[in-house]
């Protein structure tokens, strides 16, 4: 039981950084139904810049938790600055021509990015710094162990969720992006923006990406230019799996697509991890197309 | 039908002139291995290419998963001629008949989903396929299967590239052709029209997978070794982009898009760190500025060559491609 609890706490903390990748899989479909296949890359790209942040910053002798956060700020702007780049230069005079055009434009969006990485940075992993050190933690007694790291990976996780609730229910960009998810067209006519909200949907999901690269930097202490590919993938099933559109979904979605693969994982059969997401994954959409929390949409003749 | 008969068989006298041109030039050595082992390349992706766009292009069902039955055939296909001695022909078409039932396996479940679902649920059981094969130690796991007897030669495979290009032109251009074109424009009117929406989908799907299990088995016996990752989505989506730059629909732009890419890659070989970078700049041009692929529509036609297909399929271009 202990054990089945402690894996229960590394599947948290892996479903976390696979639900902050997931929205902005979500957000972006939920506007313009597009499968970005180059989110993941934008994740690795955020873990880059916040490894060589979070080295400068440390090198300069700030504090362990200046650090943390600066070089989190940072990576969110600059990989928010990116997705708006690539919105506007790739995907943008796409918006009118058919799904298979846009999805080849993201597969080369997203070759791109890895091998731009790959030329810059060398095809070799390069070790993250530990920003924190790392503690252990007992609960209650129990053999049951938490790491400072999954505690600052749960916080950080929901410190993003509740500040992306409060910008999708309250601010102004938020009612917009909600308008523009419904119906482009009335959206349009009611005076909003379209352009700008795509923008800031991308911006918003590239910053949830990249700090989930940082998150993931900071677990794994391992960053490479390809690194995005798996990780990508899995937050898309996340995705899928609570519903995409649906916000609350890929948290859930990714909570549990995290859990399920540390227990598989946890159970001996590590290599067949990849192979159950996407059996869930298939399952799901066989069983449930919209998802855990999706609405059914009937097609309209 | 009378033109369309002349058609077919100047494409037939043009495929074997050009067969024997390059027969000739490997024979005589003006053709190194290089380019030998390229043209074999340039046929396995032709029968990719065009088998995906049966069930891509014609029939409007998005996959992300060619490369999985390309998988099925080549490991079928590998494990027949080294363990069981078989010939290297039933072996290929073993492979190939595998593929298929793959294909109504995963043609079955998928037929409730469209669009986008059916590409990302098609990319799943190809992953699956790829991680069932990373797992099973009888097929050598992660390392892959090597020493397959190199028994593809260009007579075979030109043969295997022409009856396919064969096949599945003249399935297109038949009654169920026109049906799966139908469910490609508007599923709800085609089935509203009588068409069985079900079993054309699950054909194109069993064809199209019949088609890429022996490319596959026909490239294992090309390059001797196969592992797991050579079958990844990268593969297939490496199927799709041919599809799609060669024009989705049109089985002269798969084969021109197949031809394309592979010659792209290829040359893009002697840069190595500018190959992927060159090859998605490519890609995302061409789909800003020509979305419709190299050919758009075409169909092979004597003297209105270049000209599209007039009228019934003008409308595609805006519509409902997935």
């Amino acid at each position: 039981m202990e054990y089945f609890i402690q894996q229960l706490i590394n599947g948290i903390s892996v479903g976390s950084i696979y639900a902050l990748i997931a929205l902005g899989y979500t957000m972006v479909y939920g506007i313009i139904k597009l499968i970005n296949f180059a989110h993941g890359d934008v994740f690795m790209v955020g873990s880059f810049i916040g490894l060589y942040s979070a080295k400068y910053l440390a090198n300069a002798g700030f504090s362990p938790v200046v650090v943390l956060v600066l070089s989190l700020v940072i990576s969110m702007t600059i990989s928010g600055l990116l997705g708006i780049t690539i919105e506007r230069l790739a995907y943008k005079p796409l918006r009118k021509s058919t799904r298979i055009a846009a999805l080849i434009t993201a597969i080369g969006v997203s070759f791109l990015l890895e091998y731009t990485g790959v030329l810059i940075l060398g095809p070799q992993a390069q070790g993250f710094p530990d920003i924190m050190d790392k503690k252990q933690y007992t609960l209650f007694g129990t053999s049951i162990q938490v790491e400072s790291n999954q505690v600052m990976i749960l916080l950080t996780t929901i410190i993003l969720m509740v500040i992306l609730q409060y910008i999708v229910r309250y601010t102004k960009t938020g009612k917009a992006m909600r308008a523009v998810s419904f119906d482009v067209e009335a959206a349009r006519l009611m005076g909003i923006n379209v352009d700008r909200t795509i923008s800031a949907t991308f911006a918003i999901g590239s910053a949830l990406a990249a700090a989930a690269g940082v998150i993931f930097g900071m677990t794994y202490n391992s960053v490479d230019p390809l690194m995005g590919v798996m990780p990508g993938l899995k937050a898309f099933v996340a995705a899928v799996l609570g519903g995409i559109g649906s916000i609350p979904g890929a948290l859930v979605g990714g909570l549990l697509l995290g859990t399920v693969e540390t227990e598989i994982s946890s159970l001996g059969f590590s290599s067949w991890r990849d192979g159950v997401a996407f059996a869930v994954l298939i399952l799901i959409l066989i069983f449930k197309p919209s998802g855990l929390f999706g609405k059914n949409v009937r097609e309209k003749v | 039908m009378k033109k369309l008969n002349k058609n077919f068989w100047v494409g037939i006298i043009v495929a074997l002139a050009f067969y024997g041109v390059v027969q000739v030039l490997l024979t005589t050595g003006i053709f190194t291995d290089v380019t030998r082992s390229m043209l074999l390349l340039i046929g396995v992706n032709i029968m990719l290419a065009v088998s995906l766009n049966l069930i891509t292009g014609i029939t409007g069902q998005f996959s992300i998963g060619h490369a999985g039955f390309m998988s099925v055939g080549a490991y079928t296909s590998a494990i027949l001629t080294l363990d069981y001695n078989v010939p290297f022909i039933p072996g290929i078409l073993a492979g190939g008949l595998l593929a298929a039932v793959f294909g109504v396996l995963i043609g079955m479940p998928t037929l409730r989903l469209n669009g986008d679902y059916l590409a990302i649920a098609t990319l799943g059981f190809g992953e699956i396929i790829r991680i069932i094969m990373l797992n099973t130690e009888y097929v050598g796991g992660a390392s892959g299967l090597s020493g397959i007897p190199a028994k593809t030669t260009w007579t075979m495979l030109f043969l295997f590239t022409l009856i396919t290009v064969v096949v599945i032109n003249n399935f297109i251009g038949s009654t169920h052709g026109r049906a799966c074109i139908a469910i490609r424009e508007n599923e709800i009117a085609a089935e509203a029209m009588g068409i069985n929406t079900t079993r054309y989908k699950i054909i194109a799907f069993t064809i199209g997978a019949l088609f890429a299990g022996m490319a596959g088995g026909l490239s294992a016996h090309t390059f001797y070794v196969i592992t797991p990752g050579s079958f990844n989505f990268l593969k297939s989506f490496e199927i799709i982009v041919m599809v799609v730059l060669g024009g989705l629909g049109s089985t002269a732009g798969s084969i021109v898009g197949a031809v394309f890419v592979t010659l792209l890659y290829t040359y893009l070989r002697e840069f190595p760190e500018w190959r992927m970078i060159i090859y998605s700049i490519v890609l995302i041009l061409m789909m800003i500025f020509r979305p419709s692929g190299l050919l758009g529509k075409t169909k092979f036609s004597l003297g209105r060559f270049g000209k599209k297909e007039a009228k019934a399929n003008d409308a595609i271009s805006e519509s409902s491609a997935p």
